[in-house]
């Protein structure tokens, strides 16, 4: 399967600051990619990389096969809505569907106009005076409309209450039926993305900690829970994303291929949510001990990370 | 036709959850041979969840023999779970309630009865793949 967005090395600089670092990534199409991390980890500068409004700092990327760019040939095949899904305020429902088809040459007016009807929007509103709601929804019609190959949101359901939320992700996995189009929004909330998402790419302090399909990074992580044991004598094949002990007590959180045969483990599920918050806390972890090499044993650190 | 609706917090996946919802559908007698199930679409757009999830549990379905795809018309329920009506199994219930009756007098709440359960379950069924 060809990738929709694929980058080496790929880094940003803001002065001294380093936004994204070292980010490798193949997005393969036919997804729709979860970008998650915390504020300011780096999600909205590796979006704007890809839709072509930043250029690196170091390293490639590719976006669709191409190099983005603001060339009429590549930006007709990227969708993009921008965080807080701006529109013009003074301009009417109506006047965004006519901006939208004179400046995109594969502008479908049906799916425009239908979208608009399904939603309920009175095409002679100013959106100034759209709910939040709304304004997603019509910023979405917008991108949708020039049928585009890739579908890139920055935080798109950020400012949404959950009606309008749940509403927004609705009409966004219909469009994704209806065209088959490859999708990344971006959240800091994995709650929000859990189940549209099939692909998840996590981000923390500027470095992708984590990205796979969802389906195998649910079942290549457990939760083991058990007498006290030295992670040291774990089998070499199980690695410790997350630990905290007890006097008496392990729990961890390892990723292992294989199954986990040491009967004295409990093995439970982890959901997506508890995967994201480990890939974080380790990632606090690790740049606390660059910062701090003899900062003593990873041990029960995590617990001050979370 | 049947509606699909999910619970994030139950632990089961949501793909699993939509193909035990039909299954139950059909021992509920709600689902026949011959009866569509909601498109990919439909589920997508009530549920906001990913396409992926309602085409693998649709595949699941067809692999048990359950439904099979026409395709551009939609998936479709072939096959009966008659056999594992739940009215079929009066005297299996009834050994249960026996049993539960039992249990509550030793003394189980009915946490104690469900853990109890689960654990038997469980030890069977890995004596079955032993």
């Amino acid at each position: 399967m060809s990738a929709v967005l694929s980058a080496r090395r790929l880094g940003k600089r803001y002065g001294r600051k380093w936004a994204l670092n070292e980010c490798d990534l193949d997005i393969p199409s036919g997804h729709v990619v979860g970008l998650v991390g915390p504020n300011g980890a780096g999600k909205t500068t590796l979006i704007h990389l890809a839709v072509g409004l930043l250029t690196p700092s170091a390293g490639t990327i590719e976006v669709l096969g191409n190099k983005p760019s603001d060339s009429p040939a590549q930006l007709s095949r990227v969708g993009f809505v921008a965080q807080d899904t701006p529109t013009y305020a003074r301009l009417s429902v109506a006047d965004h569907l006519a901006l939208g088809a004179h400046m995109n040459p594969g502008w479908d007016a049906e799916v425009a106009r239908r979208r608009i009807e399904d939603l309920d929007l009175d095409p002679k509103q100013k959106a100034g005076t759209l709910s939040g709601g709304q304004r997603a929804q019509l910023a979405l019609t917008l991108a949708v409309a020039k049928r585009p190959e890739f579908l890139i949101l920055d935080e798109p359901v950020a400012s949404l209450d959950p009606l309008a939320r749940r509403e927004f992700l609705q009409s966004l996995m219909e469009v994704v039926v209806e065209q088959g189009v490859s999708v990344v929004l971006s959240s800091h909330l994995v709650a929000d993305l859990e189940r549209v998402c099939d692909y998840l790419v996590v981000l923390v302090s500027s470095r992708v900690q984590l990205a796979g399909e969802v389906d195998e990074l649910l079942a290549s992580h457990h939760r083991l829970i058990g007498p006290r044991h030295d992670v040291d004598a774990l089998p070499r094949d199980q690695h410790v994303i997350e630990e905290s002990h007890t006097d008496r007590q392990s729990t961890l959180l390892v990723r292992s291929d294989g199954p986990i045969l040491d009967p004295s483990w409990t093995v439970e599920q982890v959901d997506l949510e508890d995967l994201v918050l480990a890939y974080m806390g380790q990632a606090g972890l690790s740049t606390r001990r660059r910062r701090n090499p003899d900062g003593g044993k990873a041990v029960s650190q995590l617990d001050v990370v979370r | 036709m049947i509606e699909f609706h999910l619970e994030s917090r139950s632990g089961v996946s949501p793909y699993l959850q939509i193909v035990q919802q039909v299954r139950q559908a059909m021992r509920l007698g709600l689902l026949h041979d011959g009866d569509q199930l909601p498109t990919v679409k439909e589920v997508v757009a009530q549920l906001a969840i990913n396409p992926n999830t309602v085409l693998k549990a649709y595949r699941e379905l067809e692999h048990e023999g359950l439904a099979s795809a026409r395709p551009g018309v939609g998936t479709f329920i072939t096959g009966s779970l008659a056999g594992e009506s739940l009215a079929a199994h009066g005297p299996l219930r009834r050994a249960l309630q026996t049993w539960i009756a039992k249990a509550r007098r030793a003394g189980l709440d009915d946490e104690s009865i469900e853990a109890l359960f689960q654990s038997s379950f469980r030890s069977a069924a890995d004596e079955e793949i032993a």
